[in-house]
């Protein structure tokens, strides 16, 4: 192992400590291997090529001229692919949406514009490119609909179906909406566009598929799930389950696009069975615009309230894209009723099938979105009522859950309130919207909300005691940058009471203990609830251990009258007996320790709550008064999460989540041209993100809350709820500033003029 | 006749050989004309710490130092190069000890999935040596041709900053 860098190991707990990643010094090393990056030997490449027509069937393709060229070994395409698994459901993936999943090469039928239609493979990347433009493709055409606002009148319900249990449906109307919205003194309405957006994780997509013969492969892929990859695979290609091992080490960026396997995938293995050679296919930045998307969303809402700011009723409604083959949904209209309790509800989500490729979740998904128009509308609310934003959720604050009549198992969410606006000075703003000024620029403060869910799925983690006498914990689950490995180290030192070098915790390999996709902010009270649960059978085995040996002084010991410290079991009567782990191992012939445990959610005793994490974010803008030109200045967002294992790491998922919140509000759109039913913008020059001079000042506050009802950790993850409040704050910040209110995504200067 | 695919074809064909010294050591082979000196790096010398994020110099993953300077590998064809010093990410470190830049970037937690990290820290490093950038904003400025997804930014400035106020006092 190489240097790292001196860390307080002996300090305990480890959880709560702002520890470095431990993966560190092979990032900032350039040792660090990506999925893209494992050079085998007689390795081929693979270029995708995509269609260029939007809908219709495929003629013909001509490969001559390409298959002329030296060093190209063929072309793969519906005419000529091998026989695949004829059954969607084959397809069907952890996170697939009710309809059927896309089946690359399924027939000639093209169903979107950049559709992958086929695959050339030759010896060189160079070779690749080159002759995959020399592929002459002939179509028929016909009609097609790209466009979300021209076809909202096709808007009809979404289908039920299993994957959507993570994404429940909008919840039931209360009391009589009409009627409470026309009576309510108050009212604020609004009308919210937002576009397509795409991940564009910085790491392209690339699969290296080594063949290993008898249809045994090993796959390192860019994904957020290697079993849900493992299940597809061999799915498709009828291969053995235990003959396919995904491998993803260190993942370059997801955000959401690795919950699916990308066609990418496909294509590396049916080469890879197809030539039994190495395969690597990589997709270039503008094939990274041709799977899944942030779908573009229209929202309508409808909030009244009374003379003092009771919010009374609440109308929030949305109408999503999705494609034609697979109702993707997400949570856009849940989140109102969760955070004000109104007396009168209703809320609707519809979805337009168009012909485009399914949405997939990103980052936030549904709550970026969603919250967006309740904290916008929130704000008319305000101002309509001369009440300061801030108050007038104080004065709506939710106890409990309305929208299912649950408690919260924690709620935070006030701290949240006092401490970030004390710490961003919220009481300097002036009421009038265009009454602060610095100079040229107007100046203007915005506030918002941010909640999401806090989730639990299953998981399985597989720990050890080795014959050295330390540990060593695996699980299948990948670290996407959110600092997996080093929380998920910290949580199994704390557990048996190890320092942070005895622990060493593997991951990101399908053949290691079971995990869920990673996603959701669900991760760690997923996988390290897994953990905890395999190091305390460990723990219970250890006492098994000692208790068989020859004069045993743990012989009456129960499990809760020992502890594990020092790299020891401890009794708590008598702390002189003790015996070590390496004792221990030795006692046990010098074989190691092991077990392997699932984590399940107590889902009897979590029915009866609301579990979520929840946000408030403050944001100061500068606004050019002659160009329009936008500047978030200053932002802070305070946040109630549970318990935090490692403030530095979570600080970084926030602080990427205001990141994230500035592009949205302000930057990032892909945009079409309906005409051609085709995204106009597909590289990341004009595709927007912020850069580092766009970003100034991001602070962020983890408020104290525990909760001992969410999962064992107390945990509810910080991945999503960076993003939650502040793009509405931002908008909220521009009213402020300007005294115009843009409800459509991303704002930009020519808007403000 | 020829034609630009007759001509094109016969180019392929076409090899030279390429020496260059990369991080300190000289490395010599054939290699084809079309070739970036990204993928010479990365699929021909399996030095893959510098990063492909778009192959079009839109987004900084790519930067390496060659002689001096920070470019962008996959806008510079590897032959273009001949006879050149080029120092990758892999090259930083010197004997296993960090690069103080890299160790600040570990301190402040200046990145998350790591894939722009290279591109940072080499662009970085180049920019630092050309002297230009003085304030935190000349260096938003100055480093705003190496993106970063995962929104690592204000502890990518603050890493550099760190550094930058130490060399600033030597
Ligand atoms: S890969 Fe060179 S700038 Fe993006
Ligand atoms: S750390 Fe992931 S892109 Fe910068």
């Amino acid at each position: 192992m190489p240097p790292m860098e001196q860390q307080k190991l002996s300090g305990r707990p480890l959880v709560g400590q702002a520890i470095s990643r431990l993966e560190g010094y092979e990032k900032v090393t350039g040792a660090a291997r990506y999925s893209g990056e494992f050079n085998v030997k007689d390795l081929l490449y693979g270029y995708v090529i995509n269609s260029t027509i939007t809908k219709g069937k495929i003629i013909s393709i001509d490969t001559s001229k390409a298959e002329a060229i030296p060093g190209v070994i063929t072309v793969f395409h519906h005419g000529n692919r091998p026989s695949l698994a004829w059954f969607s459901m084959q397809y069907a993936d952890m996170d697939a949406p009710p309809g059927t999943p896309f089946r690359p090469l399924q027939n000639g039928e093209v169903k979107y514009n950049g559709q992958p239609i086929a695959l050339l493979v030759a010896d060189s990347f160079e070779t690749a490119r080159y002759a995959a433009t020399l592929v002459k493709v002939v179509y028929t055409t016909e009609e097609f609909q790209t466009d979300l606002i021209g076809n909202m009148a096709k808007a009809r319900a979404p289908k039920g179906g299993l994957a959507t249990f993570l994404k429940p449906p909008p919840p039931k109307p209360f009391g009589d909406f009409e009627k409470a919205f026309e009576a309510a003194p108050f009212k604020a309405t609004g009308k919210f566009i937002h576009g397509t957006e795409h991940h564009n994780p910085m790491e392209l997509f690339t699969t290296t598929t080594v063949y290993n013969g008898k249809g045994k492969l090993t796959i390192y892929d860019k994904t957020q799930g290697t079993v849900n990859c493992q299940l597809y695979v061999a799915n498709v290609f009828g291969l053995h389950f235990k003959d396919v091992r995904v491998i993803s080490p260190y993942v370059g960026g997801a955000f959401g696009s690795g919950l699916r396997p990308q066609h990418q995938l496909f294509f590396s293995v049916m080469a890879a069975l197809e030539l039994k050679r190495n395969v690597r296919v990589t997709l270039d930045r503008h094939q990274m615009f041709t799977f899944g998307h942030r779908p573009p969303t229209v929202q309508f809402t409808r909030f009244g309230a009374t003379v003092d700011g009771k919010v009374t009723a609440l109308n929030h409604e949305a109408i999503a894209e999705t494609s034609r083959f697979e109702d993707y949904t997400e949570v856009v209209v849940n989140w109102a009723h969760m955070l004000y309790p109104a007396q009168n509800t209703l809320f609707k989500y519809n979805l337009v099938p168009l012909d485009v490729f399914s949405p997939l979740d990103m980052r936030a998904p549904g709550g970026s979105t969603g919250l967006h128009a309740i904290e916008s509308t929130m704000d008319e609310l305000a101002y309509q009522l001369k009440i300061d934003p801030l108050e007038l959720r104080l004065i709506n604050y939710a106890e409990r859950d309305e929208s299912t009549d649950r408690p919260y198992s924690s709620k935070e969410l006030r701290k949240c309130y006092l401490q970030g606006a004390e710490q961003f000075g919220w009481n300097k703003r002036s009421p009038e919207p265009r009454s602060m000024r610095n100079g040229h620029k107007l100046v203007g403060y915005g506030m918002a909300t941010g909640i999401w869910e806090a989730m639990q799925l299953p998981a399985r983690a597989a720990a050890s005691i080795t014959t050295e006498g330390k540990l060593k914990v695996n699980s299948a689950v990948t670290d996407i940058g959110t600092g997996t490995l080093t929380v998920m180290s910290q949580i199994a030192a704390d557990e048996m009471g190890l320092p942070l070098e005895d622990v060493s915790f593997t991951y990101g390999d399908s053949k290691m203990a079971f995990a869920p996709i990673q996603g959701g902010s669900f991760t760690i009270s997923s996988v390290g609830s897994a953990v905890k649960a395999a190091c305390n059978a460990l723990k219970k085995k250890i006492l098994k251990k000692a208790k068989t040996m020859d004069n045993s002084p743990f012989k009456s010991h129960k499990i809760d009258e020992v502890v594990f410290a020092d790299r020891k079991m401890i009794s708590i009567a008598n702390p002189s007996v003790f015996i070590s782990y390496s004792d221990i191992i030795a006692a046990n012939d010098h074989k190691v320790i092991k077990s392997v445990n699932f984590a399940m959610p107590k889902a009897l005793k979590l029915k009866k709550y609301s579990r979520a994490a929840h946000s408030a974010s403050f944001v100061e803008v500068e606004v050019d008064e002659e160009l329009g030109t936008i500047n978030v200045t200053r932002a802070v967002t305070a946040v109630a999460a549970g318990k935090i294992i490692n403030p530095k790491t979570a600080k970084s998922q926030i602080l990427g989540g205001m990141v994230w919140s500035i592009s949205k509000a302000l930057r990032e759109e892909t945009i079409s041209d309906h005409r051609f039913g085709k995204y106009m913008n597909m590289n990341i020059a004009e595709y927007h993100i912020p850069v580092h001079a766009d970003i100034h000042d991001l602070d962020v506050i983890f408020v104290e809350e525990q909760d001992d009802i969410v999962n064992e950790l107390g945990t509810k993850g910080v991945g999503e709820i960076g993003l939650a409040a502040m793009p509405s704050a931002i908008a909220n910040a521009i009213y402020h500033a300007t005294g115009k209110r843009i409800n459509q995504f991303p704002i930009h200067f020519d808007q403000l003029l | 006749m020829h034609t630009y695919e007759s001509g094109l074809k016969e180019e392929m064909q076409h090899q030279s050989e390429l020496s260059m010294t990369i991080n300190g050591v000289p490395k010599s082979r054939t290699v084809k004309p079309w070739v970036s000196l990204l993928d010479y790096l990365r699929e021909y010398l399996d030095l893959t710490g510098t990063k492909k994020g778009c192959d079009h110099g839109q987004c900084g993953a790519c930067t390496v130092i060659c002689d001096g300077k920070r470019i962008l590998s996959c806008l510079t064809l590897a032959v273009m190069k001949e006879g050149s010093e080029i120092t990758t990410i892999e090259g930083i470190a010197k004997d296993g000890e960090l690069h103080p830049l890299q160790q600040a970037f570990i301190d402040h937690d200046a990145f998350q999935c790591g894939y722009c990290t290279p591109g940072q820290i080499c662009s970085a490093i180049g920019m630092i040596a050309e002297g230009k950038a003085k304030t935190r904003s000349e260096v938003k400025e100055l480093m705003s041709g190496n993106l970063c997804r995962c929104g690592a930014n204000t502890n990518i400035i603050d890493a550099i900053m760190d550094v930058q106020k130490g060399a600033g006092n030597e």
